[in-house]
């Protein structure tokens, strides 16, 4: 008598080819293949970052009227062109690597692959739901690209409103054109896609659990994507009735939006604030279950203040809901509603040192191995850190009417994602690639990944701090001379990121190419999850037969 | 002797590297590799530099026990110094201690910082009040209405707009943060600003780094915020919200005079024209900063 698991797997043949991966509906490849699109994403974002510092290394117009002159031809002003341009560039950058890269990486990706390793489960609740949703991001990203070749404003191409779309900059007052209409169904399909993933994870998680894993036992990272899910189907609603709204003041009369007609554009801001702000840690939490495993791993210590992270993530999640006007501290609220905001903002400081004093607990009294995934680890602890603690400045409404719109928010907000979230996401990739791929990558070139990013986005960020505090006003295409100086360091940062990128990319290419197998658990005893009792890759369908969890 | 000279020399040649970033920062705008927040000509301003320096030492202060925490578990706690883990995985006094000790710190910083927004938006009587209009074509609108009002209309009105790089060199004026008209106030006056937006526009944002203010020009809204600048000077802010191609190119430029002198540019706007009163004003400060002008 065969073993259960194996009539099973011969219910039908394992699909191939190109079948495996548009039709699949297992969550290993789609895991992977949100992978591979966050990694295409990343580039494509990471270039249109790198062009914008080549433009902001000196004071002037550098190339962004000769790039408009490539793109869309010389029938129109170059330098008209290239300074709408660069607002595009602003906006295509920001919505490529949030909504397709850190997230396809870290839910679709990381999360598709492990969550329901992690909880013992055979796949995710709906695969084919899970299907969909990958597969709605490649015509929403689509919309995306399309929408910087149409129409924008008259005579210019893209939408140049940056990711937060202001009206009435987003409306027919700024850019008539069809640009942006793209640009809002781009994001109705994302969000559908997060969404219908979003009601996935949350079914998965509640109803397939491994007999005895209950939700105390559940491992961080799953209670990371638990958290951060649930944050995705309360607010993604809140941006979809939104941007709905632009389209229709946009295409069809309404006048939500348009002071002419009786509307307010500052109601919108509040609407995408609702959605925004939980959107940060949207993208930061799953980084912050996957350092919690990490840590633990390579300091051979249980996570320590076990139900500590995991409450203070569902607390981060809830006050990440009632805080989002701190955006919004120079549109003329009254003193009042300003203070609230300043206090519950603050709030989110305390979990979030939590998790930070919990890490360092659990690697005192360790015995740590300082390999790749753990010094991404320790890289993100600490910018992380310095992203946070800006937070709380930032979080003084009256401090902010100097900062606000200013280079300083954007020196803060790259410490908490591009260096925070970033950096969990190298952390997971070198500490699951073993176990996705079955191939060990060669870990020299996965510290000198670390080196030069590391040093590459402290230069490319750290100034911009100066920048900021000395004044100088965010998404702007030229300044005045006086800021020059810190710019070109600046500059100089972003290059260095993009050489740690090239020496990433070579590392996959060199473990692909080496084909080392790594065995079941190349990181030993500690690491405790249920993924590692698995094979290296795991088998094509898992746990035919329940882990029991005692 | 000897020792001293050289000190005075030293002393000498720093000021001599100094002395032309003194003169820009006096103007009120940033200078080269500045690091920190532009010197503050109004109370509010005053406020927000020094607690945002005391915080920054707060907040440096945190990242450094977080770098030094992280440094000491990897020298002492690594698999060669330490090579049998602890199995401790709680300890409630810990735990207890890092929740409290943010929050206490919270509320010391929370008490000024409210401090700080009461007195901004606390907004008290004017002595003058100015009207800025962001307008759809990337430049402001600045009326008086105390000045007198034809009808609906305040009778003095004017538009600022970028001054052009070939003049900006020309008049030795910073580019990007010139406008070919600027807006004028006496000295230790409490100016109210009223902020808006044309009402077939677009969102933009006014503000003076100098003065610690910003406040957004929304169509179809009256925002309201006010400063006293405490120093005559020049001083500088650039639009700070995305407004479209041009958002970059929106400067601001207040000049802040005497009130003898502002009463000769009011009287200049009145009987001559805007043109004649902007020539006035701009020799006016040409004249009492000989450094700036050489440049």
């Amino acid at each position: 008598m065969a073993p259960a698991h194996v009539t099973h797997d011969t219910h039908h043949a394992d699909p191939s080819g190109w079948r495996r991966y548009v039709y699949s509906t297992n969550h290993k490849d789609i895991g992977t293949m949100y992978l591979w699109f966050a990694i295409c994403a990343g580039i494509l974002g990471g270039l249109l970052s790198v062009l914008m510092r080549v433009e902001l290394s000196e004071p002037g117009i550098q190339i962004f009227h000769g790039l408009a002159n490539m793109v869309y031809g010389s029938s129109m002003d170059n330098l008209d062109a290239g300074k709408h341009m660069y607002n595009v560039f602003v906006t295509g950058h920001a919505l490529l690597m949030i909504f397709f890269m850190v997230m396809p990486a870290m839910i679709g990706g990381f999360g598709n692959w492990f969550v329901p390793l992690m909880i013992g489960a055979p796949d995710m609740a709906f695969p084919r739901m899970n299907n969909i949703s990958f597969w709605l991001l490649v015509p929403a990203i689509g919309l995306l690209l399309i929408s910087m070749f149409v129409e924008g404003p008259s005579g210019l191409y893209g939408v140049g409103g940056g990711w937060t779309m202001y009206p009435p900059l987003s409306t027919n007052a700024g850019q008539p054109g069809p640009a942006v209409d793209f640009a809002i169904l781009s994001l109705h399909i994302a969000g559908a896609s997060s969404i219908l993933g979003a009601i996935n994870f949350i079914t998965t998680i509640f109803n397939m659990r491994a007999p005895g894993m209950t939700l105390h036992k559940m491992p961080l990272f799953v209670w990371s994507v638990l958290v951060t899910v649930f944050l995705l189907l309360l607010s993604l609603p809140v941006l979809a009735g939104g941007i709905t709204m632009l389209l229709t003041d946009r295409n069809f009369g309404t006048s939500f939006f348009e002071a002419a007609s009786g509307g307010d554009p500052i109601l919108f801001q509040h609407l995408f604030w609702f959605f925004g702000h939980p959107e940060v840690y949207i993208l930061i939490l799953p980084g912050f279950g996957i350092i919690s495993h990490i840590v633990s791993t390579f300091s051979k210590k249980p996570v320590f203040g076990y139900l500590g992270m995991a409450y203070a993530m569902v607390a981060i999640g809830v006050v990440g809901f009632i805080v989002w006007a701190h955006h919004m501290y120079t549109v003329g609220m009254d003193a009042d509603t300003q203070a609230y905001f300043v206090a519950a903002t603050m709030i989110i400081a305390v979990p979030t040192g939590v998790k930070i004093f919990s890490w360092i607990a659990t690697m005192w009294g360790g015995s740590i191995e300082f390999r790749p995934p753990m010094i991404w680890a320790i890289g993100f602890i600490f910018l992380f850190t310095v992203g946070g603690v800006t937070g709380v400045v930032l979080a003084n409404a009256g401090v902010d009417r100097s900062l606000h719109d200013t280079y300083y928010v954007v020196a803060h907000f790259h410490y908490v994602l591009s260096l925070g979230a970033v950096f969990a996401i190298f952390a997971a990739w070198y500490y699951w690639f073993p176990k996705i791929f079955g191939y060990m990558y060669n870990e020299k070139i996965a510290n000198l990944h670390f080196w030069v990013t590391f040093v590459g986005v402290n230069l490319l960020f750290f100034p911009q701090h100066f920048l900021g505090l000395a004044g100088m006003p965010r998404r702007y295409v030229d300044y005045p001379e006086v800021y020059a100086g810190w710019n070109m360091v600046s500059s100089y940062g972003s290059y260095l990121s993009a050489v740690g990128v090239l020496i990433f990319l070579y590392g996959v290419f060199s473990a692909f190419a080496k084909k080392v197998p790594a065995g079941n658990n190349p990181w030993g005893e500690y690491a405790t999850t249920l993924e590692w009792t698995l094979t290296s890759p795991p088998p094509f369908h898992q746990f035919s037969t329940l882990p029991v969890i005692k | 002797m000897t020792m001293n000279s050289k000190l005075m020399a030293g002393a000498l040649a720093t000021a001599a590297v100094f002395a032309p970033k003194l003169a820009l920062a006096a103007a009120g705008q940033a200078e080269p590799w500045q690091m920190n927040l532009q010197d503050p000509v109004t109370p509010v301003a005053e406020y927000i530099n020094t607690f945002t320096n005391a915080l920054h030492i707060g907040m440096f202060a945190i990242s450094a026990i977080v770098l030094g925490l992280l440094i000491y578990v990897m020298v002492k706690f690594n698999a060669k110094a330490n090579p049998v883990p602890s199995k401790t995985t709680h300890h409630v006094g810990l735990e207890v201690a890092w929740t409290l000790i943010p929050v206490l710190i919270l509320v010391v910083i929370a008490i000024p910082s409210f401090r700080l927004l009461y007195l901004q938006r606390d907004i008290p009587q004017a002595d003058l009040t100015i009207k800025a209009i962001g307008n759809p074509g990337w430049n402001w609108t600045y009326q008086y209405p105390d000045l007198g009002m034809d009808g609906d209309e305040p009778k003095v009105s004017f538009t600022a707009v970028l001054l052009p790089e070939d003049q900006a060199k020309k008049d030795s004026r910073p580019y990007l943060l010139a406008a070919d008209v600027p807006m004028v106030v006496p000295v230790n006056k409490t100016v109210k600003m009223i902020i808006t937006s044309a009402p077939e526009g677009i969102i933009h944002a006014w503000t003076i780094p100098s003065f610690g203010m910003k406040i957004d020009a929304i169509p179809g809204r009256l925002n309201e915020d006010w400063f006293r600048a405490t120093k005559e000077g020049i001083y500088y802010g650039q639009c700070s919200e995305l407004c479209g191609k041009e958002h970059a190119y929106m400067p601001i430029e207040v000049h802040v005079v005497s009130e003898a002198d502002y009463n000769a540019w009011v009287s200049k706007v009145q009987t001559a024209s805007v043109e004649e009163a902007t020539k006035f004003i701009l020799a006016l400060k040409l004249a009492k900063q000989p450094a700036l002008a050489q440049n």
